[in-house]
């Protein structure tokens, strides 16, 4: 019965999300989603178990045998991720009734959860599939859907940001759909673990190199990594709150999945980083996003942009273990991702907090706001040294991790940007931190008793998880070296 | 265009044509070329045809926005409900084999209701896009 669990947790939610538009009420909708997130996360936990005692899983839908019948394959990494994907899904839906409500337009709100739910169907499905060309149907499904999160944001600017998001989105899935099809043309599979056999034989073709070139514009885009970042700034930080945390704790972290499987796993290490030495590229893009992003989100007036910034520098830390070539350094990257997604998810959950008294996400408007809200503010302090990479916050081990990556390939200035990024990390937060709580707070602010409800009770877990997790880092050091294994 | 007697009439010939034979594309799917998709897209053309010629209004009394909204969402869980059904009956999602007494009847049934489903979800949504446009100010 357990193996049904690797289709039953991607095929839950896409059954959920008809109910949901037919349901068509906010709070019924909502209680629905809920709960189902809760069931999908119950699954992917089940399923991580399993695959940590017993081995992966595969699972043949329709009975019909591999390569010929698509198959879904969960390994160690697939679990990991799932797990992380579907543990955001259920806080965030549980956190942000009362900011949904708020934010998006009464008519819209069922719709919003069905956008919701078919997201997380997308997100799902791209980890658990073992077929390419599935891959690129869940990449449109959870994109598609993203999209038209993003544009329910209040600001008008939110329709831009979706629009530009859904051009560069759709330029690299389609990229990434030609690379599947060259391959097809050339191997006629489409089989991830048939590709894998059958692509050292042709590796010398032409047209294998034009996909993996294809692939990797086309991951990178997804990605956002630099210089194809430039839509995910402005997607981040117009869209509703709870779509903001959502996307920042689970987009680009399933991007970043499919590029270690494309890499790792379809081409195979040897073909891609020994004969295309992918990492010439990867390393200096690396590189550059973690300093100009991170030098970018300084001059920032508006906090949920600035955070957008940082992740994009965050994602350079995660492509910058991958391009060190190393054991330690793919571990690195995979405990980051891991690390991020909940750090990440906590500050934008303290700025969802602060939208509910303050009038805009700007720098002048959060003047005081942390006076007025000390447990905000200082949730917001606590993910800021998360993020900077504090001892004792899980931001810490990971940096840690790739510190000792660089440092065992003998790459010193490597360590230098690291630190030097961390402290521009600590500048953009230190400015946060200072509108939150040197400065004057507004009369209007304080006037301003909006409960905030379940948000910050919920803030403050995946905070102390983030705590915790720097502090008994045992669980996702362990699960990232699982995954690492999987990928060699 | 309803005071242009020739595109209407020739339109009214045409419709019933057009829903017939996205009828028969959605039914003789398995056995010739076709399918949900291809008949869906004929059916909602036919569809949309009516409302060029009629005007949104009068479209709408056939096929409403709330129908389409309704219909887009059955089809997916028809769709996904045949998936589910089969795993109820112990094999595998859409392994259709373990519908019917015989795999080969089973096989028939399961691509019945998973294209009826695909057909009906392209319809409505097709519909749906359709009249999101016309409703645009």
């Amino acid at each position: 019965m357990t193996h049904h669990l690797a289709i039953l947790q991607v095929v839950l939610p896409l059954i959920a999300a008809p109910i949901c538009s037919l349901i068509n009420h906010s709070k019924a909708c909502w209680l629905f989603a809920t709960t189902v997130a809760w069931l999908v996360f119950a699954m992917s936990l089940s399923l991580f178990l399993e695959v940590q005692t017993g081995g992966s899983i595969r699972y043949e839908i329709g009975g019909w045998q591999p390569p010929w019948g698509i198959e879904y394959h969960i390994d160690a990494l697939a679990a990991f991720v799932l797990l992380l994907v579907s543990a955001m899904a259920a806080i965030t839906l549980s956190a942000f009734q009362r900011s949904i409500a708020i934010e998006i337009p009464k008519h819209k709100q069922g719709l919003f959860y069905t956008a919701f739910l078919l997201c997380l169907t997308g997100l799902l499905g791209i980890v658990a599939t073992a077929d390419a060309f599935n891959i690129f149907v869940f990449l449109e499904i959870s994109s598609l859907s993203a999209y038209a999160l993003i544009a329910l944001g209040r600001d008008r600017r939110a329709l831009t940001a979706s629009f530009e998001y859904l051009i560069m989105g759709t330029i690299g899935a389609t990229f990434i759909l030609i690379g599947i099809g060259l391959l097809y043309m050339q191997t006629g599979t489409l089989n991830i673990a048939d590709l894998q056999a059958r692509i050292p034989e042709i590796s010398h073709l032409h047209s294998v190199h034009a996909a993996f070139a294809f692939f990797t514009i086309g991951i990178f885009l997804k990605l956002a990594l630099f210089p194809l970042h430039h839509w995910l700034p402005g997607a981040y930080a117009y869209a509703p709150s709870a779509v903001s945390t959502f996307l920042a704790a689970t987009a680009t972290k399933v991007a970043l999945y499919l590029l270690y499987r494309v890499f790792y796993t379809v081409f195979g290490f040897e073909f891609s980083f020994e004969v295309l030495q992918l990492h010439y590229i990867l390393m200096p893009l690396s590189i550059l996003a973690i300093v100009i992003s991170s030098l970018n989100a300084i001059f920032q007036q508006d906090v949920k942009k600035m955070l957008a910034y940082s992740s994009l520098g965050q994602i350079g830390y995660m492509t910058l273990g991958i391009s060190l070539l190393s054991d330690v350094g793919l571990i690195a990257s995979i405990l980051h991702l891991f690390n991020h997604a909940f750090i990440k998810g906590a500050l934008f959950m303290t700025m969802a907090c602060f939208l509910f008294r303050t009038p805009s996400m700007r720098l002048d408007d959060l003047n005081g706001a942390g006076r007025t809200m000390p447990w905000v503010g200082m949730a917001f302090v606590l993910g800021g040294l998360g993020l900077i990479g504090i001892p004792l916050t899980s931001g810490f081990i990971s940096k840690w991790f790739l510190v000792s990556a660089v440092i065992e390939q003998g790459h010193w200035w490597l360590v230098a940007i690291i630190v030097f990024s961390s402290l521009l990390a600590l500048i953009y937060v230190w400015r946060v931190v200072e509108h939150l709580f040197f400065r004057e707070p507004s009369a209007a602010l304080v006037a301003n008793k909006q409960p905030i409800g379940a948000l910050l009770p919920f803030t403050w877990i995946v905070l102390l998880s983030t705590l915790y997790f720097g502090i008994n880092s045992d669980f996702p050091v362990q699960a990232a070296k699982a995954a690492a294994k999987v990928l060699q | 265009m309803k005071n242009n007697p020739i595109i209407k009439q020739t339109s009214f010939l045409l419709i019933p044509v057009i829903l017939l034979f996205g009828l028969y594309v959605q039914f003789h799917g398995d056995y010739g070329p076709g399918g949900g998709f291809q008949a869906g897209v004929l059916f909602a053309s036919g569809l949309i045809l009516y409302a060029l010629i009629e005007g949104q209004a009068k479209a709408e009394q056939v096929f409403s926005m709330r129908l389409a909204r309704i219909l887009a969402a059955s089809g997916l869980l028809l769709y996904a409900g045949v998936g589910v059904a089969s795993m109820f009956l112990g094999a595998n999602f859409l392994d259709y084999n373990v519908l019917a007494h015989d795999p080969l009847h089973g096989q028939h049934w399961g691509i019945f209701w998973v294209e009826l489903g695909v057909g009906l979800t392209v319809t409505s949504v097709m519909l749906s896009i359709f009249y999101a446009f016309t409703h645009f100010k």
